[in-house]
């Protein structure tokens, strides 16, 4: 039997592990079906050497984390490719995961390669999220490693007949340390001779795998702290990058959606004439609210979709306000929930008694993810299982939410993972997947679906919009007595991840759970000491919690930028109040702190602030500065927050244009502190893409709608960050802020979000300095900003 | 449908296809040429970014009929002779993509600016470059790139 196409894509990821994103275009076409493949193609690339499962057509069991061979395979060649249970986004973790693995292992960097993500050949590590991919998931992977070299030194050990403490190790070379010239080096790769380790390990889960042999020290790690360049770069320049949107198979067809014109509205009929005449026309599929066309081909897809005449039962009752007017419909809808609140002092008698007084509103809009490619999955059920071809960074959860979707067994289900365009938390990409899943499993045929710009822009998941009240005191001495914080998040039904009864298609085919998920409002993060602290938040509902195009999910942190823009914008309006520099003021509530600083937090979160203002050249005076006349004025601001274990102090010069209203982020400082760095370079690359990313946010980003759909849907309409505002510099200052650092076992911590929280409340300081007007209302559109330099 | 030739890096090819068909499909479909990418099939965000006679041309507006005959350049046409195009250079030494997923409509925008403008002042390429979206924002790399590329190319 020749083997399903996806089985080969499937032998492609463990033979050709380092090129696993970087596919050589004849090993592509046969995994896509152009080029029909044989079983004897696998075995001359000597595959099967290194099957460590069973045969790729199904079913696909879970590979077993506590097999080391799950984890690590090296070859004759003295090769090795990890495999592991995460997935690179395009921040570099793959060839971060190789440094640390290949440290641990003592083996060439260059030598080694890494597997991620796809269900069937990789453990269950949860794919990505929370920027937890070295903070968690890297120490098992280290430990995996360690333990296949203390084996094979063992192995070594027999080979040579001396003790292991008399070896040594260098690039997978092993020889003995009198260097007795009849004692060659044996390679890893000799020493396994081409079989499996064999070897067992001990640990509860994915994050607590561990064998007997103990880590390095960071001072032995070679690799860490070195810049090697990332992998999968090559062939996203030289185009040979294949995408989970490339892939085809035998027999593929192509489906677009129908999505209800006027959001909450009932599907009445549908007149399937009205596209039997395009060609390649194969089926309208519909159950529920939930409309999708298949043809033969896309275009054909994307006009039957365009011309299917389809009548919907507008809704009862509007599903949401006006976006204008979200915010005072926050402020007046009774919450659905409340969280504790967290409280320190007694904050109303502080304020009562203080010198000076000071209250804000901020409001933060919904954002979505907005991904530059539509969502989109290839579902293949031809080999009589199901094969998910797919960007989403949770390549685990689609698996397992499919399954009960359709309700089939898991291991009918596997996942293959592959590159896609940016995925920041909870996007589509999880809607499109069950959706080609369910098409799939309809048709039993191969099925890829892709979504249209404007359902992207329209019906991807929002972080949740806030509308935050702030209060707080200043003593006569110009110092901080209380602060009062108080969060309302429109974050009502916030789904979660590949959950088969959240995800859009559950929700129109009328198989949604019964009550939506509470939500949260959350805090801010910060290390500052105040006396009397009180912070509360609540979720407010929105008139339509089901099948609108207004639902919260994780967008990039997924909280910090709304929260922080609030408490960070505050704290620099208590500095004006007090007439006190922005940074002396922030230092002066860091320094102040006591108690415990668990992580060493606090003395870290001073030392960014420290490099950031040296590396700023930060010279201090309270903002505003100098009244402004001409057109263009210049201002500087800072933020601060921490998430996680992680600190991120930046700094922003910007250009206000008082005639055009236009704000540029012309200069930008961050100091990051994320423990050990593991590649510096590519560390750097993810910070400003971050950093930018927030500069959007701040600019530009809002999901906008009327009162029955969604007026943002496309670029023209949801404008985003461009090459027009790139910044004259940004610079990035790594900075180790542990009061040891040189110790042993210094921990690396995530990166990826929390450059995201400042910068919101960055620009907003920088605009008030430069301008002495304070933005309160994201994002800062000339309009707003000219609004606000008029009032 | 009908018969339509391209040529597409230097190679010929004959499709039958509904003269409407925006060449993007085309090129990705019957081609197997997925250098360009579906971004937004509104011409409005460049991922599927072709060079048609020296100009960036969006290929997911621009119907398959209208780009017979003429000379077609996709990404996986940059290279000669398996090196790497100066701009592609440029683009791997400043380690530029995130998620990558926009930077065919970078790169082969960076050509199209930088065969006219060989020499482009900052504010040329922040013109010339803007309607070319990137929403992991690796438009600071970006710039750097087209610089460094057009200082080697000088």
């Amino acid at each position: 039997m020749a083997p399903h196409s996806g089985d080969v894509e499937n032998a492609r990821l463990r033979a050709f592990g380092a090129s696993a994103r970087r596919v050589a275009r004849r090993d592509f076409l046969r995994a896509s079906g152009l080029m029909v493949a044989s079983v004897a193609a696998i075995s001359v690339e000597g595959v099967e050497a290194f099957l460590q499962r069973p045969a790729a057509a199904g079913p696909y069991p879970d590979p077993d984390f506590l097999q080391l061979d799950s984890w690590i395979v090296i070859r004759p060649d003295n090769t090795a490719t990890f495999f592991v249970g995460k997935t690179d986004l395009g921040q570099g973790t793959g060839t971060a995961f190789r440094q640390i693995m290949a440290d641990e292992l003592d083996i060439d960097f260059a030598k080694t390669s890494c597997v991620m993500g796809s269900t069937d050949v990789t453990v269950d590590q949860g794919g990505s999220g929370g920027s937890d991919a070295l903070q968690t998931d890297g120490y098992p992977m280290r430990r995996v490693a360690a333990e296949a070299r203390r084996v094979l030194l063992e192995m070594a050990s027999t080979h040579f007949g001396v003790p292991v403490t008399a070896l040594a190790v260098s690039d997978g070379v092993v020889s003995t340390k009198t260097g007795d010239s009849a004692d060659r080096g044996i390679t890893y790769g000799e020493l396994i001779g081409g079989k499996k380790f064999n070897v067992t390990l001990t640990g509860k889960n994915t994050d607590t795998t561990t064998g007997r042999a103990p880590l390095k020290a960071v001072q032995e790690m070679k690799n860490v702290g070195k810049s090697p360049r990332r992998d999968d770069i090559p062939a996203k320049v030289d185009g040979t990058q294949r995408w989970a949107v490339d892939m085809k198979v035998p027999g593929m067809l192509h489906a677009r959606n129908v999505r209800p014109p006027m959001v909450g509205a009932t599907l009445k009929a549908i007149d399937e004439s009205s596209v039997k005449a395009v060609p390649g026309f194969v089926k309208v599929v519909s159950k529920g609210n939930y409309v999708a066309v298949v043809c033969e081909r896309e275009e054909q897809a994307i006009r039957a979709a365009r011309e299917l005449k389809v009548e919907w039962t507008p809704p009862a009752t509007k599903p949401f306000p006006p976006s204008e007017d979200l915010f005072t419909y926050m402020r007046a809808t009774a919450p659905s929930s409340s969280s504790a609140p967290t409280v320190t002092g007694d904050v109303d008698t502080a304020i009562l008694g203080a010198a000076t007084t000071l209250q804000a509103q901020y409001d933060i809009p919904f954002q979505g993810h907005t991904a530059f490619g539509p969502a989109h999955a290839l579902a293949d059920p031809s080999n009589g299982q199901l094969t998910i071809y797919s960007n989403d960074m949770k390549s685990y959860g689609l698996r397992n939410g499919v399954a009960r979707f359709l309700n089939i067994p898991r291991e009918m289900v596997r996942v293959v993972w592959m590159q896609g365009p940016q995925a920041y938390g909870r996007t589509a990409a999880e809607d499109a997947g069950f959706e080609a899943a369910f098409l799939a499993h309809e048709l039993q045929r191969p099925v890829r679906l892709q979504w249209s710009r404007q359902e992207e822009t329209a019906w991807d998941t929002k972080g949740p919009a806030y509308a935050i009240s702030m209060r707080g005191a200043l003593d006569a001495q110009g110092q901080v007595v209380a602060l009062d914080f108080d969060a309302r998040a429109a974050d009502h039904n916030h789904v979660g991840y590949n959950e088969h009864d959240t995800v859009l298609i559950a929700q129109l085919t009328g198989q949604r759970k019964a009550e939506p998920a509470r939500g949260r409002a959350s805090f801010p993060s910060d290390k500052y000491a105040i006396p009397a602290r009180r912070l509360r938040g609540s979720v407010v509902p929105l008139p339509l919690a089901w099948e609108t195009p207004v639902r919260m999910g994780n967008l990039r942190d997924p909280d910090g930028p709304q929260v922080t823009f609030a408490s960070e914008s505050f704290i620099d309006e208590l500095a004006a109040a007090a007439k006190a520099d922005p940074v002396a003021f922030r230092l002066g509530l860091l320094e102040r702190g006591t108690g415990d600083d668990a992580g060493h937090k606090r003395v870290r979160s001073i030392a960014c602030l420290k490099a950031a203002a040296q590396k700023f050249g930060w010279t201090p005076r309270p903002a505003p500065g100098p009244v402004p006349t001409a057109d263009v004025v210049t201002g500087r601001g800072v933020a601060y927050s921490y998430r996680s274990e992680t600190v991120a102090v930046e700094m922003v010069e910007v250009e206000v244009n008082r005639r055009t209203g236009r704000v540029w982020v012309k200069r930008i400082v961050c100091a990051h502190d994320c423990g050990l760095v593991i590649n510096p370079e590519a560390l750097t690359r993810t910070l400003e893409g971050g950093l930018l990313h927030s500069v959007s946010r701040a600019l530009y980003e809002e999901a906008r709608f009327d009162d029955t759909k969604m007026l943002s849907v496309d670029w023209v309409s949801s404008p985003t960050l461009t090459h027009a505002d790139v910044p004259e510099s940004i610079e990035i200052v790594q900075v180790n802020g542990d009061p040891n650092p040189n110790r042993p076992d210094l921990p690396h911590y995530g990166a990826g979000e929390t450059v995201c929280k400042p910068m919101l409340a960055a620009v907003a300081n920088a605009v008030f300095d430069a301008t002495g007007v304070r933005m309160r209302r994201l994002p800062f559109t000339p309009a707003r900003v000219l609004a606000a330099l008029k009032a | 449908m009908a018969a339509i030739t391209l040529l597409v890096n230097g190679k010929r090819h004959t499709v039958e296809v509904e003269p409407s068909t925006p060449l993007l499909y085309v090129l990705r479909n019957d081609l197997d040429l997925t250098g360009p990418r579906f971004g937004c099939g509104l011409g409005q965000c460049g991922a599927c970014t072709v060079l048609i006679g020296g100009e960036a041309v969006r290929s997911c507006v621009r119907p398959v009929s209208q780009a017979a005959n003429v000379e077609i350049t996709t990404l996986e046409g940059l290279s000669k002779d398996g090196v790497l195009h100066p701009i592609q250079q440029a683009w791997l030494d400043e380690q530029v993509p995130a998620c990558g997923f926009c930077q065919n409509g970078q790169m082969l925008t960076a050509k199209a600016l930088l065969d006219k403008t060989p020499n482009p002042t900052d504010a040329q390429i922040r013109e010339g470059m803007r309607r070319t979206l990137c929403r992991c924002m690796t438009y600071y790399r970006i710039n750097a790139a087209v610089k460094l590329a057009a200082k080697r190319m000088a």
